[in-house]
């Protein structure tokens, strides 16, 4: 259920109860949320967030919660009373002793575990969106990138008929050259999609072609992946470059199918 | 007598150490091994002095490195190196010293001023005195900020000359009035500074207003220079299709065709607006650092209680500015994406996106940081404990908005998690990572903010008003609804196209901008002359807050390097984008690991520069030198009077 590791969610709550019933103090609130969040990051979800992100997300909560026990003169004195009787307190010398063993034991697994890590090629936020040139010549025609718009888009309103027939050559060049990788229902899930990296754009995503000019979309399909800038490399796309394959019309034509499909529309020049 | 032994020891010792280095490496010099030389010295006794192959080499070369000299026509250098550093580093780092000591002292008046006329409308003495205080950081950073000025104007010259002729080809008009404008930004500063008790109060006000408008003229015109490299040219429909056109200030081949559409460029105004209030609140929070500084010095609880109020003071005036800073940084990123569809982009979508997790991580810091400054505040007033059960809560949105701004669109991951996300963005996270979150978070997070500062202002204090119940029930209304509209507008953006959900920004700040409004209007009458617990004892909170204020100091430093690193490396291989190349060998985007080394390189030199003009600054509420006396404890405040 929402994309999360129920058994994990709710061992985690559990404990949160039991602390909260035996009235846990400060400290232990603390340790407890920093080791939650830890677990919840690593564990709570059915697909695994990257290590990346599970960083910042703890960074800040160490932040918080430092915050937290300090932002009061009472609180810090509360948060740091039960440190002082575990190291004073003769009664808690077998707790001080195997806390003495359990953190360089702790560091020394942790340092273990990085060491074990499965070597595998290193990874590139690659998904970026790589920025147009300001002008490209297809077919002999220089396309101005900031104006350029798809020439058929104005059917939409003034001659529905023409645009369905566009839009059937763009299903006929999409189903015919596009689907193997970006899939049938364009998920960028198509049957030659798990043998790439990165993997082919999904254009369902809300942030992918409605944010982007349809010149820039068609730039992508034109160019392809020997036409991304050197910027940002490396680019590993599999992309072809489709005006060695397919006309200009049935570039546009392709173009104005996926936006339909989509249900979205291309991002206007000058809108912010 | 026994240091000064000690001391004059040290310096007979270097001295002596210097003496026998020099001599150890003459002699070392003059009794290398030279086999040949043997010959010459047998040669020379016997009075046939011929040079050795060696040394005929090397007289060969020495005269054909001069006739080449004589031969080589005079060429216009294009670009010049730096040796290990390069040139693109050094005027970077120069150019960022600068910016930060010239937005320095550009803030700082704007806010002495503010406070100084507040003393004056309430005739209050301790206003005057604290606007002083500021102003005496001004001297040393006026200097400062001229002489790094310079020194890039020099580095442009020497290093990028062909660029730097084409700018001004282009801008020469401007800089004279630029030099007169600096001569009057001189004379109101030490008049404004050393005049100060020497003139009347409306007199001395004036100089300080003079000093804002010349100061913020000079600022503009610097603007025009380097937003032209930007944008060179505005973007109109001059053909009245209804399709923007771009008018370009410049012919194809660089030369000027209107110097007016050159000034005023398309992000000219944009870059203006988001530097003022930058600038504010950049100068507030190294105000404030300074005062936090004092206080860590400070031996007298009378000092601790005065630098206590500056820090808060100087930090109040850094939040208040910072607050509508996301706006007029959204302002300026949307013009810059209007303006051009590939610079727009590379920036939020290309390789600077990137710098924009870290943009948030650090804005993150700077609300955690002015919140817990805010909560250890409570601290001074008796009865503070009433609001600190909302603490965790606040704590608790203010965390989870700055998780939600520093959750990237696409995150960096190893080939397994891609794989097992099936593509480079989280099946949920992913949905953090877009507009919509990112604005919902920001706003709650001015909220939040405003939440404290609220809860902070009301500690120790009971109001009197008749209609207290009425008006605090108004005032929580007010603030619920702002909350629950720019959740709402959050939420309901991943349900509608890109063009209608990036709409729903414009609610979601006019919403919050309208409930800060609302809630000060209500909340100024509401606790005038309210009946106070307890004292509020200035001086009287943990050193951990100081230690905030530096940290609020450093973060506001690091972010101006980064998003000015940005802003500047977003034209890519461009000098002035569009129009002329770099065609050095920098003329490259280097990696943000090491964009983010020289940032930090540079906060670290800036600071330690600032430390400086601390210590000169300092140096005034010293006693002066007496022969004999007791070595100085602690400064004293206002050159001898106390607070």
């Amino acid at each position: 259920m929402l994309g999360l590791n129920l058994p994990v969610v709710i061992v985690l709550a559990a404990i949160g109860g039991v602390l909260a019933w035996r009235r846990a103090n400060t400290l232990t609130w603390l340790l407890y949320t920093w080791v939650a969040l830890w677990a919840f990051f690593k564990y709570g979800f059915a697909v695994p967030i990257p290590q990346s992100v599970a960083t910042i997300y703890l960074g800040i909560t160490g932040l918080a919660l430092v915050c937290f026990a300090s932002s009061s003169r009472e609180r810090l004195s509360e948060t740091v009373q039960p440190i002082v009787r575990l190291i004073l307190e003769p009664r808690y010398r077998l707790a001080l002793a195997g806390l003495l063993v359990a953190l360089p034991a702790l560091a020394a697994y942790n340092v273990y575990a990085d060491l074990n890590v499965p070597l595998e090629a290193p990874g590139f936020g690659r998904e970026v969106h790589p920025p147009p040139p300001t002008e490209m010549t297809v077919h002999d025609e220089t396309v101005d990138m900031a104006t350029a718009e798809n020439p058929y888009l104005h059917y939409k309103h003034d001659d529905p008929e023409l645009y369905g027939e566009h839009l059937e050559n763009g299903r006929r060049v999409y189903y015919e050259n596009c689907f193997w990788c970006h899939g049938d229902g364009m998920g960028g899930d198509g049957m030659f999609a798990h043998g790439l990296n990165p993997v082919p754009s999904n254009f369902n995503d809300v942030g992918t072609l409605p944010i982007l000019q349809s010149s820039f979309v068609h730039w992508r399909i034109a160019k392809g992946a020997p036409g991304l800038p050197g910027a940002g490399t490396p680019w590993d796309s599999m992309m072809p470059a489709w005006e060695k394959f397919l006309t200009t019309e049935e570039m546009w034509d392709v173009n104005l199918f996926i936006y339909d499909f989509n249900g979205y529309e291309p991002r206007a020049l000058g809108q912010h | 007598m026994t240091r000064n032994r000690i001391l004059f020891g040290i310096g007979v010792l270097a001295f002596v150490s210097v003496i026998v280095t020099v001599r150890l490496g003459g002699f070392l010099v003059d009794n290398e091994y030279r086999q040949p030389d043997r010959q010459v010295a047998a040669q020379e006794e016997l009075g046939e002095a011929e040079l050795v192959p060696r040394q005929q080499g090397i007289a060969d070369e020495q005269a054909a490195d001069e006739a080449e000299a004589r031969a080589r026509p005079y060429e216009e250098a294009e670009y010049r190196t730096v040796p290990f550093v390069g040139s693109r580093v050094t005027v970077w780092v120069l150019a960022q010293l600068h910016l930060l000591f010239a937005a320095f002292v550009l803030a700082v008046p704007l806010f002495a001023f503010i406070i100084e006329f507040v003393g004056y409308v309430k005739k209050e003495e301790r206003y005057n005195k604290l606007a002083y205080e500021f102003t005496k950081l001004l001297s040393v950073s006026f200097s400062m900020t001229a002489t790094f000025g310079a020194f890039l104007t020099f580095a442009l010259i020497i290093l990028y000359p062909k660029f730097t002729n084409y700018l001004m080809h282009i801008f020469s008009p401007t800089f004279l009035p630029y030099v007169l404008l600096f001569f009057l930004e001189a004379l109101f500063l030490y008049s404004y500074y050393y005049g100060w008790g020497k003139f009347g109060p409306k007199m001395h006000l004036f100089l300080g207003f003079m000093l804002n408008v010349v100061g913020t003229a000079i600022m503009f015109i610097a603007n025009a220079w380097l937003t032209f490299m930007m944008s060179p040219g505005k973007r109109d429909d001059i053909d009245g299709d209804g399709v923007p056109d771009f008018v370009s200030a410049v012919s194809e081949s660089g030369a000027l065709l209107s110097l007016r559409d050159a000034f005023f460029n398309f992000t000219w105004m944009p870059i203006n607006i988001h530097r003022i209030i930058a600038n504010v609140a950049f100068g507030g929070s190294i105000a404030a650092a300074y005062a936090a500084f004092r206080y860590l010095q400070a031996k007298t609880d009378e000092e601790r209680a005065h630098f206590d109020w500056m820090g808060y003071v100087g930090n109040f005036v850094a939040i208040i500015a910072f607050l509508p800073l996301p706006f007029a940084g959204y302002y300026l990123a949307a013009e810059i994406y209007a303006f051009s569809q590939t610079l727009g982009i590379q920036m939020m979508g290309g390789t600077f996106s990137w710098l924009f997790v870290l943009q948030a991580a650090l804005i993150g810091n700077l609300f955690l940081g002015a919140n817990y400054y805010l909560w250890l505040g409570m601290g001074r007033m008796e009865g503070g404990v009433h609001f600190q059960k909302f603490i965790k809560w606040l704590l608790i949105a203010i965390a989870l908005c700055f998780a939600v701004w520093a959750t990237p669109r696409y995150a960096i991951s190893s080939v397994s998690e891609i794989a097992a996300m099936g593509g480079s963005s989280h099946p949920q996270l992913s949905y953090l990572g877009q507009m919509s979150a990112k604005n919902t978070a920001v706003n709650i997070l001015i909220l939040s903010t405003y939440m404290s500062f609220l809860l902070y202002r009301r500690t120790g204090r009971q109001s009197i008003h008749p209609y207290r119940q009425l008006l605090t029930r108004a005032q929580a209304i007010v603030f619920s609804s702002a909350a629950a509209l720019v959740i709402f507008y959050g939420v309901y953006g991943y349900f509608v196209d890109s063009a209608t959900r990036i709409r729903f920004a414009i609610p979601q700040v006019y919403s919050v901008l309208a409930a800060l409004v609302v809630i000060t209007v209500i909340d100024l009458p509401l606790y005038r002359n309210a009946a106070q617990s307890g004292e509020t004892k200035w001086g009287r909170i943990p050193a951990v807050s100081q230690y905030a204020l530096i940290f609020i100091a450093l973060s506001f430093t690091w972010l101006m390097g980064l998003m000015g690193y940005v802003r500047s490396g977003l034209r890519q291989e461009w000098h002035v984008y569009g129009v002329i190349l770099d065609t050095s060998p920098d003329a490259y985007t280097p990696s943000l690991g090491f964009a983010t080394q020289v940032v930090s390189v540079t906060v670290l030199v800036f600071f330690g520069l600032i430390g400086v003009v601390f210590w000169l600054s300092s140096l005034s509420g010293k006693k002066d030198y007496a022969p004999g006396a007791a070595p100085e404890d602690g400064g004293r405040l206002e050159g001898g009077q106390a607070a």
